[in-house]
Parts: structure tokens; C-alpha cells; sequence
């Protein structure tokens, strides 16, 4: 991109009166808009000389039409000067800082000369500020001060006597330009007696546009409304003041004339009520125009609405790699690439534009501007006249390079680059392996899509955005981009020691995974998965580690009867099932690192799909009587339940013979509760081991569990064998009515099921006091989650906020906007939490035995 | 080769420390934790992590862990002496107070008890007494009688008061202690802190005891202490919730907040607040303010930091934008 125009830098001023009599267009001087006609008031409030808004028209100030003219300001004459809201904190303070009849700065020369000579000019405002002291006598010309007083939010009183704009403005006014630089106040740009307002600049048209209604009638803007307010006031206070109305009745207007002014500012004034519209709403000034999450700050200069972009339900696709985004053909066809025509390219485009079919041509912009639509009759035409010089808009095509991104935005990795598969259907696909950068899953998501459309766009995309770039997480240096649930399941099916297949099947695994070459049986006739998966990897490939399925206490190493210990040489796997630490996470992070990104994308690829391909030929799914447990099991469980209860039955005696032994720090009471929660958290953790012979290790549930694909032991007892302690707030539930939760129990009644303990499982079904105590718990999990949604959401904005200027510099340092150094070194060590090894491993290239 | 893994120049590692702290937010449990005995309920996750970027006066919860040198940590009685010497007795709590407002009296009745479990003797008592309120005290029977000076009823009560909180013995402002064992040494939890008094006390290993007041660290230990002590509470909580950040992260955030020597929220009353820049002052929080500020000192903007460039269309100073390189275009 060309930078033809940069902005150095932004200063903030006031306007003096002069200025805005100079930068007006028009002298506003009818409290109108529109006369019968329908037409602009010429002086009203929507003079055409303000901009134009209706289409059709033209600027009376620069002639320019409803896109090309952004309007002008104008200006209202206040017959009497009103304080400007917003600025009666610094009036307040500067009136407070100078001498009442001299108008010097209310801190004597010695001092001054002080502060110069240990301050910095930045830092002196500030301490002259803090040295004013209720001087009772000014240092230059010892008059005494009185009492300075601000009623909010913009009457002043002097000792008893209230000050009228006029004498605040004369007081300000006299103020000399040396004392005002000593208190932080630039003359040169911002005088003080111009927070007092002696001319109104009045908004162009554009800024307050009305709105025709469909009955024809028209809606004015709020701001419009508020100026016709001031307007009428401003006018019966000239009148009144021309014929020589009573003091009395004239400054009553003039109150209700800094109301008007008041509420135009800021609608939100401490102590006044707000101004309304006819309907009751309070109007929206211009405070409210700029502030907050809808305001103009944070609604459209932080975040800006853009063009080329898609939204649309997400659902998987296994087959596309990760680098790449399914497009419904509907959206490809709406989405275009510009592409300049040059010498060299101009035939092709021009074939291009003549097309009848999919990739067509939608726009054609001529070099000077101006953009055609290519139609059916215009192609031949716009083809023919294709010059270079033009911008071609394309329609997007398979390997287009796109961003995609899921809300809510939390890190950089919600947003990649991806390349453009156009497929049939109405959603955007996306392979699973990339559902956890985004936390997205297939419940109803929408995602966005953006098409960059600049040569620097899509290289930056590309080279720094891509998917496959994206593998290991820069939040802690782990895979985040890997395989999960029923990939893992199924290389678990696939990778265990009795896995085997015969030749066919053994074929169509390897070339589902775009493997052509067959290995050599290694089971007698047949392929053991092992041997299958191991063509996934790297010739060189060597890695060891103990897996989750590691049950001893003592590594046996290769004779691990778990299939717990992983053993990769050569690029072979001769030992160990693939679970969930390696296939999310070991397997994957050591390719990244050793054999590059494209190395990695092609595994998570092929792997995923090889596993999903092994887990849907065998089948893997749950039915009830997998939760079924035997006659002898329930026995158990029942007896685990009953001793809980005894033992919760004979601390509770304890407890009310007081011989139970207090826990250090604790009340008695507490220490029954502490009690209690452990035994029954005990009796629960107790049935994992009923549950866990019964069911089998094959169980579904179970053998999830164990692999790490999904679920915990813990689902799976309480599927079977029980809930256990329903917990509101960290604690037994305790609620409801007065010493008892439900009045089903007696109250006073400290035993398990009058808490909260369910006995039932889901299996089961619970019973309705059960029911009402796992809702109570229920619902506080959903409150919880929504208020740490909010909280975290605030949390995260203040983070990025207070860091987002931080940078590395080329000589390692962090500095910040200011060019203050943060780190001198990185982390201490310069490294990049994406590129280290986890364990603070140095690493040296690719690791070979 | 060390450079293979090193940090790429212009990398936005302030934003990637904000998301990699942030993002794991939204997995954070809000439940509070159980310090054995003391101070029940200490905040942990999401709660606790706002109250360190919050830079709080007073956490929640402040605890301590007193760690004692080797000659009292081995023995449980010389652990749970410490403990009791260091632990807050304030009147109140070894003694009934009652006012009797028709002879304007204050009655003192220690419990004796109470008193024997402290280690205290009425001496002690009447001798803090006398140096707090000014009247005759007189011993009658088991209790100590007070005849303030003045007598005004309203003044009475306001003695009673102060007499009740009125600090016997131990560190001000530890108001629980308990001892508990760990790795073969015995060590004091406190609820509540006075880390500068607990570090001057005797048996106290002052190079390994802890509190959880992350101000007071700064201000007993310096800054560096306090940069420290931010790092450690953070990672804990997201330890504690078995999240997985980059120590690195947590690092620039520490950094962060104590560049200039002293320890500064997150937020609109810290390094938000104190950014140079206006735009992005006003497009955080409190948008007129600044905005107002800015006019009346006739302030620049210079456009340096990210904000500013988005709100006004250009390009952002960080990346591929940090780079200023400029290519000679048209013949030789």
C-alpha cells in the first residue's frame, strides 16, 4: 500500500469565538427546519449551506452532493454568555487559583521560582495546584479572597453573591498568560474565557441527519431537537432583553438558556433532569453520542464495520485439511479478489469476464473509478474495453487465501487464515482439528470470513495467519490445533496391541490417509494397526513417553500390559497405545518442532482421518444397559451408601455430644461440616471402583475415560452408581426454609440425604427431593457461569488496554508507546513461548538417534 | 541456534500476554478455597486473579505463612508459642466490659481463664489501661474499675469502645493463627497480615515467610519483592485451576505494573489511566474526561501506541507495522 498521507499527531484545543465565527458556514437565526413546503429554512437549523442530506440536492457552501459534501458547521450567536458544562470543573479551578482582584495565580514568585527550579514543566501545574492554599490574602496585591464556591453544575458563587457567565467570563478573561502556562493552561490555544460560551457552533446536517418516516412525516435527530430548544430560548431572551424586560424575568431565561446549552453538552448533568423527547425518552446528546460501548469511541472508531466479509453456520468436514475452509458456493459467489490488469494478464482476464459459469467476474473498475457490474449484456462490452490499469473483481475461488474468525475474538489464534474449498450447501466448513482455537463446536455456531483485498493483505495473512502456523498454542507452548475426542478413540482402536487387519482392510485404512504404498505384513499374513499408523510418521521419527494409560507404579517399559509405555523408532511405533497426551499433545508438538509445520498439518490430516476411519468401521457408541451394573455391584454401591450414612449419622451424634474433635481453626460446627463432606466425597469415590469392575474396561465410558478421549470416571459413577453431595456456594445445601431445605425432612436434621446427598444415579433416575437438590446446584453453575462471563470479559479488556503498546524492539527490549523500556530481555530470556520446547528444553534443530 | 527459538522483533507481546491471561478467564471457577483453619473462604480463580490486577490495599482475605528458623520449627510447643505470642489479643476478648452509666464507671472483668491462657496477669491489663485512658482506675475485687474524667456519656461509651479493641499483645492486625505441619517442620498460617512487624519478630525465618497482601510486600520488601510476589500469586491461581500460561506472560504483566517503582493497577485508576496517549484514554473508559483534559491543556496526541492508529485509519505500530521500509519506485 502506498502511505501517501500519515497523521503525526492530533492536538486537542478550544475554539475561540473568532474561530467559530470563521469556520461557520451559515449565522443559524430561525429556531426552525422546515417551512410547510418541506423545504430548508434558509437561517434555520437545516440551511442547506450546513450539507445536504436529502438525495438530489446540492450544497449551497461547496456544491457537492449527499456523498461527496460532509457538511459544514454553522454558528448560533448566544445573546448572553452561558458556561459550558463540561468545562465548569476547570473554570471552578482556575477561579480557585487566582486572585479575585489582581487575577494573578494565588502562589507567590519565591514559590514559583521553587517549583521551576525542581520541576519538570510537566510537573509544575500539578504542584502549583496542590500548593493553593486557602490564601486569605493574594501575594501580588494583597486583596482578600473570599469563598469560592461551584454548585453543580455550573452556578459559581463568590463568598454569598452568585457570579453571572458574564462576570465569570470577564474574571477568566483577565486571567494573565503567563500565570495560566503555570497552571497547565496553554493561552496560545485554550484560552479560559472560552469554556464560557458566547457563540454556539452548531453541528452540519450531516452529523444530525432526519429520518422520513414511511407516513412521509419527518423525524428530526435529537441534537436538532435540542438546538431549536436553544434557539427559541436565545430569541425570547433578546426579546425580552429589547424591550426591556424586569432583571428578574431576563435572568430566569437566561437559567433556562443554560439548561438548553447544559443538556445539549451532556444529557447525563449531575442535578438537572434530563431533557426529554415528546414520547418521555431522554434525548441522546453529545456526551452520549461519544461514550460507552455503543458510543462513537468504542462503536466506530475502535471497531469498524467491513465489506468482503461472510457470515454463516459452521458444521464439520473430517476430508478438508485444517488449512482450509469450506465455502458455500452462494457466499463464493458473492465474495470477489481484485485483480489489476496488467499487459501481461489482460487476455486472460478478459477471458475471464466472458465467462458464463461459476468463477465469474462481478465488478470491473475502470482506472477512473468508476465501478460496472458484469452482466450478461455488458460482459462483451466490458471485455472488449479492458485495458490495463482496470481492477478485475473476481469471485472467490478454491485456494483464495481468507480470514475466519468465531466470536468471542479471546485471543489472537480466533482469527486464521484459511484457504478457500467452495462446496456445495449453505455452511462453512471447518475440520475438527481446529475447533479449539476457536471454541467452536457445531450446536448452531456462526462464523465470519473476511477476504483481504490487497496483495499485502494476503501475504501478511499467509505467511503470518496460517492455520498450520497456528499449531502450537503461544499461551503455554502446547498443541492447540490437534487431534481430540473420537480422533484419539479411534487411534486408540487403531494403535492397541491387539489391533490387527487383514490386507483389505489394511488398504483402504492407508489410502483413506492418501497412503499408496503398502508395508509388509507384519503379523504373520496380517498388518498390526501399529505398523498402519506408523506410516504416518517421519522415517526419523523417534519419541518415548509414559501414556495415561499407565497404571503401575513402577514403569515396566515395553512390557507395559496397559499399552502404557510409547515407544517410537524409526518412524515406527513398536510399543504403547496412542491416548490423548500423545495425540493432542506429543506426538503432535515434537513434529511441529522437528519436522516443520507442513509436516505437522499433513499428520493432524491424515491422522484424524485414519482414526475417524478405524472408529466408524468398528462403531462406538453407548446405550443404557452400558450403565447397567450387576445385582452384586448395586449391592455394593448400596452398602457403600449405607456405612456413608451410618458414619455420617454417628459424627452428627458426636457433634451434638460435643466429644467430636474440633479441627485446628475451626468451629464445631464447621468441623462437622468438613467431616461430613469428606466422607460422603469418599463414599462416592468409593463406587469408582465398583463401577469400574462391573462395567468392564471396554465400556464405552470407561475406556473414554481412561484414553483421556472425553468424560471422566467421575461421569461414569454417576451414571451408574450415584450423584453424591449436590453443593450450593461450596457447601451442603443448606437453604430453603428455616432449619431444614425441603419440608419433607424434620428440622434440625444434619444427616446426609436432608443436605443434599443423592443416592440415585442417573441411570436410575433421581427422586424429587433428589431432583430439586441437583436443580438448586444446577442453577448455581449457570449463574455463576454468566457473572464470569461479564467479569472475565472486563477483566480481559482492561488487560489488553493497559498492555497493547507493548513491543519487542530489535534489541530485545519491551518497550511500551512511550518508548519506555518494560523488559530489557523478553521473558527474561528472549525466548518465544510457541517456539521453546515445554520444560524449558533448549531446542537444536531436529533430534536424531 | 539459540536464536531459533528467540522472539521475533515487533512481536505484540503485551496483547499476547493480555489474551493469554484473559482468555483462560472465561474457565475459571469463582468458588473460594479453605485455608485449613484461618481466614475461610480466600478467593481463588477468577475472583482472586481481578483482586491481583486490581492491586487491592487489602485482599479479601490477607493470610500469612510464618515459617520459624530452625530452632522452633522442629517442635510443635515452641511453633504454637510463637503463634500465640504473635496472635492479636485485643480487651475484648480476655475481658467483659460493662459501662455503668449511673455512676459514669467502666467495669473491667478479665477472664481469668482466658488470662492464663495468654500468659497475661491483671497487671498487664490495668497497666495498657492506665496508658489509654485518662481517669482513676482503682482495682475492686476481680474487676477494674474505671471513673473516666469525663463524664459526658456520649465520651463514656467512646471509651468502652476503644477499651474493647484496645490491643493487649501480639502483632496488630493478626487475628488468627494456627500452626500446621509440613514438609517436617512446622509452620504458622495467619489470618489477617502485619508482614513488617511478623519479619522482626524473633524465631521468625524472615527470608521465607509470605503474605498473600501484595502492597504490603511491596512496601516491607521494595518493588522488586512486590514484582515477585504479583508473578507468584498469579501463577497460583491459574495453577490451581490447572491452566496452563506461560510464565512469560505473567512476567510482562508484573513488569508491566511496577516500571515505574511502584505497583499500578490495571485499569482506568492505573496504567490505563496513565497512558499518554488521549484517544486511547477516551476510547477506555471515562471517554469526556479526557477529552475535556486534553482541550483545556491543549494536548498532543503523537499517535505511538495501537488505539490511536485504529481510531484514525492507519496503520497499527506493531508487527509488520513496526517496519519502515520505503521502496525507490520508477526507471533508473
Amino acid at each position: 500500500m502506498v502511505v501517501d498521507k500519515v497523521i503525526d499527531k492530533i492536538k486537542f484545543s478550544l475554539f475561540s469565538p473568532e474561530m467559530v465565527r470563521k469556520i461557520s458556514a451559515a449565522k443559524i437565526s430561525v429556531p426552525d427546519t422546515y417551512n410547510e413546503d418541506g423545504y430548508p429554512i434558509d437561517g434555520g437549523l437545516v440551511d442547506q449551506r450546513l450539507g445536504v442530506i436529502d438525495p438530489g440536492l446540492r450544497c449551497k457552501t461547496c456544491g457537492g452532493k449527499i456523498r461527496s459534501c460532509s457538511g459544514h458547521f454553522g454558528h448560533i450567536e448566544l445573546v448572553r454568555p452561558v458556561i459550558h458544562p463540561e468545562f465548569a470543573k476547570s473554570i471552578f479551578v482556575l477561579l480557585k487559583a487566582t486572585c479575585q482582584s489582581c487575577h494573578r495565580v494565588l502562589v507567590s514568585k519565591k514559590q514559583i521560582d521553587d517549583f521551576k527550579a525542581a520541576l519538570k514543566d510537566e510537573e509544575i501545574a500539578e504542584q502549583m495546584l496542590a500548593s493553593i492554599k486557602k490564601l486569605s490574602k493574594c501575594p501580588y496585591c494583597e486583596a482578600k479572597q473570599q469563598d469560592i464556591k461551584l454548585e453543580k453544575p455550573t452556578t459559581f458563587y463568590r463568598g454569598d453573591k452568585m457570579l453571572l457567565p458574564t462576570e465569570v467570563r470577564e474574571v477568566l478573561a483577565a486571567i494573565p498568560n503567563d500565570d495560566l502556562k503555570l497552571l497547565g493552561v496553554d493561552p496560545e490555544y485554550s484560552r479560559p474565557e472560552w469554556m464560557v460560551l458566547t457563540v454556539l457552533l452548531v453541528p452540519p446536517v450531516t452529523v444530525r441527519p432526519s429520518i422520513t418516516l414511511e407516513t412521509g412525516e419527518r423525524s428530526e435527530d435529537d441534537l436538532t431537537h435540542k438546538l431549536v430548544d436553544i434557539m427559541r430560548i436565545n430569541q425570547r431572551l433578546e426579546a425580552n432583553i429589547n424591550a426591556g424586560a424586569p432583571q428578574l424575568i431576563i435572568e430566569d431565561l437566561w437559567e433556562l438558556l443554560q439548561y438548553h446549552v447544559t443538556t445539549y453538552f451532556n444529557n447525563e448533568t449531575t442535578g438537572i433532569p434530563p431533557a426529554r423527547h415528546r414520547s418521555g425518552r431522554p434525548l441522546k446528546t453529545l456526551s452520549q453520542r461519544l461514550k460507552g460501548k455503543e458510543g462513537r469511541f468504542r462503536y466506530n472508531l475502535s471497531g469498524k464495520r467491513v465489506n468482503f466479509s461472510a457470515r454463516t453456520v459452521i458444521s464439520p468436514d473430517p476430508n478438508i485439511s485444517i488449512n482450509e475452509v469450506g465455502v458455500p458456493l452462494q457466499i463464493a459467489q458473492e465474495l470477489t479478489v481484485p485483480v489489476k490488469v496488467t499487459q501481461w494478464n489482460l487476455e486472460e482476464c478478459k477471458k475471464m469476464i466472458m465467462r458464463t459459469e461459476y468463477p465469474l467476474v462481478n465488478y470491473i473498475i475502470r482506472p477512473d473509478g468508476k465501478r460496472k457490474k458484469a452482466t450478461e449484456k455488458s460482459r462483451e462490452e466490458l471485455s472488449t474495453t479492458l485495458e490495463p490499469g482496470c481492477i478485475v473483481e473476481r469471485q472467490l475461488q478454491d485456494g483464495d487465501i481468507v480470514l475466519f474468525n468465531r466470536q468471542p475474538s479471546l485471543h489472537r489464534i480466533s482469527i486464521m487464515c484459511h484457504n478457500v474449498r467452495v462446496l456445495p450447501g449453505r455452511s462453512f466448513r471447518l475440520n475438527l482439528a481446529v475447533c479449539p482455537p476457536y471454541n467452536a463446536d457445531f450446536d448452531g455456531d456462526e462464523m465470519n470470513l473476511h477476504v483481504p483485498q490487497t496483495e499485502e493483505a494476503r501475504v501478511e495473512a499467509d505467511l503470518l495467519m496460517k492455520v498450520q502456523d497456528q499449531i502450537i498454542s503461544p499461551r503455554h507452548g502446547r498443541a492447540i490445533i490437534k487431534g481430540q475426542e473420537d480422533h484419539v478413540s479411534g487411534a486408540y482402536f487403531l494403535t492397541r496391541k491387539s489391533a490387527e487387519f487383514i490386507k483389505g482392510e489394511a488398504c483402504k485404512i492407508l489410502s483413506i490417509a492418501g497412503i499408496y504404498e503398502l508395508p509388509k505384513p507384519d503379523r504373520g499374513g496380517k498388518y498390526s494397526g501399529r505398523l498402519l499408523f506408523s506410516q504416518l510418521l517421519p522415517k526419523d521419527f523417534n519419541l518415548s513417553y509414559v501414556s495415561k494409560l499407565c497404571r503401575e507404579k513402577v514403569c515396566k517399559k515395553e512390557n507395559c500390559e496397559d499399552d502404557g509405555y510409547v515407544v517410537i523408532k524409526n518412524g515406527r511405533l513398536l510399543s504403547g497405545a496412542i491416548e490423548s497426551k500423545g495425540f493432542e499433545s506429543e506426538l503432535i508438538e515434537k513434529i511441529v518442532r522437528d519436522y516443520g509445520s507442513d509436516a505437522a498439518r499433513e499428520f493432524i490430516d491424515n491422522a484424524t482421518r485414519m482414526s475417524l476411519y478405524v472408529i466408524s468401521k468398528q462403531g462406538f457408541s453407548v446405550n443404557l444397559t452400558n450403565y447397567t451394573i450387576p445385582e452384586e455391584g448395586r449391592k455394593q454401591v448400596e452398602e457403600i451408601v449405607e456405612n456413608a450414612k451410618r458414619e455420617v449419622d454417628s459424627l452428627v451424634v458426636q457433634y451434638k455430644n460435643k466429644t467430636l474433635a474440633r479441627l485446628p481453626g475451626r468451629t464445631l460446627r464447621e468441623t462437622l461440616e468438613e467431616r461430613i463432606m469428606m466422607t460422603l466425597s469418599k463414599a462416592r469415590n468409593n463406587c469408582e471402583d465398583i463401577v469400574e469392575n462391573h462395567l468392564g474396561p471396554e465400556n464405552t465410558s470407561i475406556l473414554m475415560a481412561r484414553i483421556g478421549s472425553r468424560g471422566s470416571i467421575l461421569n461414569a459413577i454417576q451414571m451408574a452408581a450415584m450423584l453424591g453431595q449436590q453443593a450450593v456456594r461450596g457447601k451442603r445445601i443448606s437453604r430453603g426454609y428455616k432449619g431444614r431445605p425441603l419440608i419433607h425432612f424434620r428440622r434440625g436434621d444434619l444427616g446426609a440425604e436432608a443436605k443434599g446427598f443423592v443416592t440415585s444415579s442417573f441411570r436410575d433416575g433421581l427422586n424429587p427431593k433428589e431432583y430439586f437438590f441437583h436443580s438448586m446446584g444446577g442453577r448455581e453453575s449457570l449463574v455463576n457461569t454468566a457473572i464470569r462471563t461479564a467479569r472475565s470479559g472486563y477483566m480481559q479488556r482492561r488487560l489488553i488496554n493497559a498492555l497493547q503498546d507493548l513491543v519487542v524492539f530489535s534489541d530485545t527490549t519491551v518497550r511500551d508507546a512511550g518508548g519506555a523500556i518494560v523488559e530489557f530481555v523478553y521473558g527474561g530470556d528472549g525466548n518465544d513461548p510457541k517456539k521453546i520446547t515445554k520444560g524449558g528444553e533448549v531446542m537444536t534443530g531436529p533430534e536424531r538417534e | 541456534m539459540a536464536r531459533k527459538r528467540a522472539i521475533d522483533p515487533g512481536e505484540a507481546v503485551g496483547i499476547l500476554s493480555a489474551q493469554s491471561i484473559g482468555e483462560p478467564g472465561t474457565q475459571m471457577t469463582m468458588r473460594t478455597f479453605h485455608y485449613a483453619g484461618v481466614a475461610e473462604q480466600v478467593p481463588t480463580g477468577l475472583p482472586r486473579l481481578i483482586e491481583i490486577v486490581d492491586v487491592r490495599r487489602t485482599p479479601k482475605k490477607p493470610t500469612m505463612e510464618i515459617y520459624l528458623t530452625k530452632e522452633y520449627s522442629k517442635n510443635e510447643e515452641s511453633a504454637k508459642k510463637i503463634a500465640e505470642e504473635i496472635e492479636e489479643v485485643s480487651l475484648g476478648k480476655i475481658a467483659e466490659i460493662r459501662e455503668n452509666f449511673a455512676r459514669k464507671e467502666i467495669e473491667i472483668i478479665p477472664d481469668e481463664e482466658g488470662l492464663k491462657e495468654q500468659g497475661l496477669t491483671r497487671g498487664d491489663i490495668v497497666k495498657k489501661v492506665k496508658k489509654t485512658v485518662s481517669g482513676s482506675i482503682r482495682e475492686e475485687g476481680n474487676s477494674i474499675v474505671i471513673t473516666p474524667k469525663t463524664t459526658l456519656l456520649r465520651s463514656v461509651r467512646r471509651t468502652t469502645n476503644k477499651l474493647r479493641t484496645l490491643h493487649i499483645k501480639g502483632i496488630n492486625g493478626i487475628s488468627r493463627v494456627v500452626v500446621l505441619k509440613g514438609d517436617g517442620e512446622y509452620y504458622i498460617r495467619t489470618g489477617g497480615t502485619n508482614f513488617e512487624e511478623v519479619l522482626k519478630w524473633k524465631g521468625v525465618d524472615s527470608d521465607r515467610s509470605y503474605t498473600n497482601n501484595i502492597k504490603e510486600v511491596e512496601k516491607v520488601l521494595g518493588i522488586e519483592a512486590g514484582r515477585n510476589a504479583i508473578i507468584k500469586e498469579a501463577k497460583q491461581v491459574l495453577d490451581m485451576q490447572k491452566l496452563d500460561v506461560d510464565t512469560r506472560h505473567i512476567m510482562l504483566l508484573a513488569d508491566a505494573m511496577t516500571m515505574n517503582g511502584e505497583i499500578k493497577p490495571v485499569g482506568r485508576h492505573g496504567l490505563s489511566g496513565e497512558k499518554v496517549s488521549i484517544l486511547a484514554r477516551a476510547a477506555f473508559e471515562e471517554t469526556i474526561k479526557h477529552l475535556i483534559a486534553a482541550a483545556v491543556k491543549s494536548d498532543e496526541d503523537r499517535l505511538l501506541g495501537v488505539t490511536e492508529n485504529v481510531i484514525v485509519g492507519q496503520e497499527v505500530p506493531v508487527g509488520t507495522g513496526t517496519v519502515k521500509l520505503a521502496m525507490k519506485m520508477g526507471k533508473k
